[in-house]
């Protein structure tokens, strides 16, 4: 088995007299997809935060398998080193696609930005690359001029993951990526990140409330529970066999199909 | 006609002969006094002093005379002078609670050691139009004298302090050097010194606006006016070869301390706190404004939430000085052609482009 | 108040020599030498209060008074040209004060301070060019906060003024950016070059004259040494380009200097004038002749420049 991609140890995030995280601790192989699952206000999001170098943990290490140096601690590095991962070999998508695109830049200028801000420099190049991740994500290339604005939700969402992907990061966090849309919109939306997943075999950690999205793209889920995580295992097994009582009643709130 | 775009010296020279006759007006009419300025429009000439960051009555006058009254003009002057004047040291912090009160008032005790002083205000009087006052030969009787020694009135701020219900005053250390927003640039995020600096030099109306939109929701701290006092106080200075302090002088400033409530956090119980105001002689709005700004601008080290224009540092220090502002607006007068030429030349490229594009696709539709 | 104090130096006894006092020099000067030290990093500098609005050149005037020395030569333009009434205006105010040498000579100026323009003829490593610039952040219209702005610097995250570059040529075809073209010097830093048109950018690299950029309202310092590498960003297809016209200055026929469009009546009618007065006469005193040459428009205009 190949060397763990990420190394979670010990990590606690306190706000004030509030325990957003408390000791978690796990690991994650390279190819791998985590689900972290449990109610809004769990904990889940300021995890994600940190792992993701976005968020300095009150304690703890977050240990990143880096192309050169090999496992280091994202908090470790300094502050140009954590952003030059972030921008390469890391991804983020926000529940909130708006958070993360420029409303006022073009789509074709948005997927390209993470390309310019890495080094690109020859336009047709970039364009070319932005017009066909647009496809990838199903979104028409004729709008590459458009600006993210006259997209509907479900677009602006795609968007996001185009401008993303990019870069072809090796590890990708997601929150709630599917969250706020649809229901329709919701399951198109799955099935495309299915696809991208298993296609450019990603490492992804996913935060989510819905069960059924962590069914469909997690291989392993961790349940969270007020900063704790409760249980973990391979989603079938924690889905189908749930020990914890609290993950027990989220499976059993879920309607079944 | 053609007009010439390019003046000179000459049309330099003319504009300034313009403006002084300009400025004289009616020869018939007798020539304002500097001292005029000083006694008769002592407002005026305290906004000029406080914004100008320079206490020197006479001088403040003679900006106004020769800005004909424009008070941003006037601070810009007395601005530009103060600039070449050295700068022999810093004062001893001003003790206001050592004033010799002329006006004191506090909007949350009824009464306090030393009462409430009205002094000299347009508060309570009615504002119309007073016709005695065409008539420039008239008797100003005496004003009321109560003839008691006036006692030093100790400030609101300490005596709310004495039970912790407000959050003590923070003092620099002793000796530690001031901030001087004239001598260093500004650094963010300033540090609430520098703040009160950019503040006490700010434009009043700037400030006055910010003021008032903390008190209509955007970026509410449910103010009291603790206390507003004016009058004056010694000025006293260390000078490094005697070490101690000597008095120098004496100016009036009016000081506002503005009370707002605090929800506490984990570590501090719920209490008032404060935001402060300091201007040169009477300028009561000017204080009371700076004072709510000031406190809005503590919004984070207080663990607020800043999202209102009030609570931004870089927005209100970067926008508040009127010499800076007016300078910059005022910039756009100044010729531009050469820009503009390069723009005008981009414009009729994008317009001859987009008469080719529709032409072009004029002739698509017909060919269809 | 006090009386001013009267010196034994050239220019108004109520001032010191240049109108600052030398310990202000001297940090401006020190700040001039960190901006040296750094090619186009903006160095922050307590700038004073000056007799001139902010705005018109502050910055610009207190990097000349805090180098300039009662044996130099100098020359202030605006628009290009010696006589635009602010030029005159910061010219007299350093006679004033200093009672220099001033010239509309660009080959005799040793300090040249400018607005807008770099001067047509090539300058040498014994003249000091001065820019006045009111905005010296290149990226402040894509990040108003200082503090958001002074880490893209520091970690040279700059790709993010390439997108709007690209949006200029997506919407466009080219680039859509005439003046205050945004630079990259030494290789290091992003630097506004000032509102200069593009036209001028190529004549910032490799300069033989040191550029000392000043913004007094900024409170920024920022400098270009001689023969500094200065690159206007651009595309590898869509390379940077300078303006060009299509007509040739009216009075001295020159076919690569810039052109300001003068409008001769109220029809519209005009012409094209170098910008650079300076250039233009010297050509003219060389015996060149544009088409307009003879025109009545031509005599007013020739007048006033000389």
């Amino acid at each position: 088995m190949s060397a763990p991609l990420l190394q979670v140890e010990a990590l606690n995030q306190r706000f004030g007299r509030i325990e957003a995280c408390r000791d978690i601790d796990f690991v994650m192989h390279p190819g791998e997809v985590i689900g972290i699952v449990g109610e809004s206000g769990s904990g889940k999001t300021t995890l994600l935060k940190c792992l993701a170098g976005r968020q300095v943990p009150t304690s703890g290490r977050v240990l990143y398998d880096m192309r050169v140096k090999g496992p280091t601690d994202l908090y470790a590095l300094s502050e140009p080193e954590r952003r030059l991962l972030m921008r390469t070999d890391l991804g983020y998508v926000t529940q909130n696609p708006r958070d993360a695109l420029r409303m006022g830049i073009s789509a074709g200028g948005n997927v390209g930005e993470r390309l310019m801000v890495n080094g690109a420099r020859h336009y047709g190049a970039i364009r070319d690359t932005a017009s066909d991740w647009l496809e990838r994500v199903e979104l028409d290339p004729g709008r590459i001029d458009d600006r993210p604005a006259t997209y509907s939700g479900g677009m602006q969402q795609r968007l996001q993951i185009a401008k993303t992907l990019v870069v072809n990061p090796r590890l990708v966090f997601m929150d709630e990526p599917t969250g706020g849309l649809d229901v329709s919109v919701q399951a198109r939306l799955l099935d495309l990140l299915r696809g991208l997943v298993r296609e450019l075999g990603l490492s992804a950690v996913i935060v989510t409330h819905d069960l059924a999205v962590a069914r469909l793209l997690a291989d392993r889920l961790m349940v969270m529970r007020r900063g704790e995580v409760v249980e973990q295992g391979l989603t079938d097994q924690v889905l189908d066999d749930p020990h914890h009582p609290y993950t027990q009643l989220l499976v059993s709130s879920v309607l079944q199909p | 006609m053609y007009v010439a775009v390019k003046g000179g010296e000459a049309a330099i020279s003319n504009a300034h002969g313009l403006m002084a006759d300009e400025r004289r007006g009616d020869r018939a009419l007798p020539e304002i006094g500097v001292d005029q300025i000083a006694e008769q429009l002592g407002h005026a000439v305290d906004r000029v002093m406080t914004e100008g960051s320079l206490y020197d009555r006479e001088l403040a006058a003679l900006a106004i005379k020769q800005a004909q009254g424009d008070t941003v003009e006037a601070v810009f002057l007395l601005r530009a002078y103060r600039t070449t004047l050295p700068r022999l040291g810093a004062s001893e912090p001003i003790d206001t609670a050592a004033m010799n009160v002329e006006r004191r008032i506090s909007a949350t005790y009824k009464d306090l050691p030393g009462g409430q002083v009205l002094g000299p205000t347009y508060d309570y009087t009615h504002r119309l139009l007073d016709f005695d006052l065409l008539d420039t030969e008239r008797e100003v009787p005496e004003p009321y004298e109560s003839g008691e020694e006036q006692q030093p009135m100790a400030r609101v701020a300490d005596i709310l302090g004495h039970e912790g219900l407000l959050e003590e005053a923070q003092h620099g250390e002793a000796g530690a050097p001031v901030a001087d927003i004239t001598r260093e640039p500004m650094r963010f995020p300033a540090g609430r010194d520098a703040r009160l600096q950019a503040l006490a030099r700010g434009d009043e109306g700037f400030l006055l606006a910010l003021g008032y939109s903390t008190q209509r929701g955007y970026g509410g701290t449910h103010p009291f006016a603790g206390e507003v006092r004016m009058g004056t106080v010694a000025v006293e200075m260390v000078p490094e070869e005697l070490g101690f302090a000597i008095e120098i002088g004496e100016i009036a400033v009016t000081e506002c301390d503005m009370v707002n409530q605090f929800g506490g956090d984990a570590e501090r119980p719920p209490q008032f706190t404060r935001g402060y105001g300091l201007s040169f002689g009477r300028a009561e709005r000017k204080a009371m404004a700076m004072a709510l700004v000031d406190r809005a601008l503590r919004s984070q080290e207080l663990g607020e939430e800043a999202v209102f224009p009030a609570q931004d540092q870089e927005f209100v220090l970067y926008h508040a000085d009127n010499v800076e502002a007016s300078g910059f607006v005022q910039h756009l007068k100044l010729p531009h052609y050469v820009d503009f030429q390069s723009e005008l030349e981009l414009v009729r490229r994008l317009r001859r482009e987009h008469a080719q594009a529709r032409e072009e696709a004029m002739h698509k539709e017909a060919a269809e | 108040m006090s009386a001013a104090p009267a010196r034994e130096r050239p220019g108004d006894p109520a001032y010191n020599f240049a109108y600052l006092d030398e310990q202000t020099k001297r940090m401006i000067r020190r700040g001039l030498l960190k901006a040296v030290a750094i090619p186009g990093y903006q160095v922050p500098f307590a700038s004073r209060e000056m007799p001139l609005p902010y705005g018109w050149g502050t910055g610009g005037i207190q990097v000349t008074a805090s180098i300039i020395g009662p044996e130099d030569r100098l020359k202030v333009i605006d628009q290009g040209a010696d006589d635009t009434t602010n030029a005159v205006s910061i010219r007299r105010f350093f006679h004033r004060v200093t009672e220099v040498e001033t010239t509309e000579e660009t080959a005799d100026a040793t300090v040249i301070q400018t607005r807008h323009r770099i001067p047509e003829r090539d300058l040498t490593e014994n003249q000091i060019l001065v820019y006045q610039v009111p905005i010296p952040e290149p990226l402040r219209q894509l990040e108003p906060r200082e503090a958001e702005c002074r880490k893209i610097h520091a970690w040279q995250e700059y790709g993010v003024m390439h997108v709007g570059l690209y949006e200029d040529i997506a919407r466009w075809g080219h680039i859509a950016r005439t003046y205050d073209y945004p630079v990259m010097v030494g290789g290091r830093y992003l630097m506004a070059p000032s509102p200069i048109p593009k036209f001028d950018n190529p004549k910032m690299t490799k300069m033989a004259a040191l550029q000392l950029f000043g913004a007094g309202r900024e409170k920024r310092l920022y400098a270009i040494p001689p023969h500094t590498d200065v690159k206007s960003l651009d595309f590898e297809d869509h390379p940077f380009e300078v303006q060009k016209w299509d007509e040739t200055c009216g009075l001295c026929g020159a076919e690569d200097s810039f052109l300001d469009e003068v409008i001769l009546d109220d029809a519209g009618g005009h012409m094209y004038v170098c910008s650079d007065s300076d250039f233009c006469r010297h050509r003219r005193d060389a015996g060149h002749r544009g088409a307009m040459a003879g025109h009545e428009a031509v005599r007013v205009l020739t007048e006033q420049v000389s």
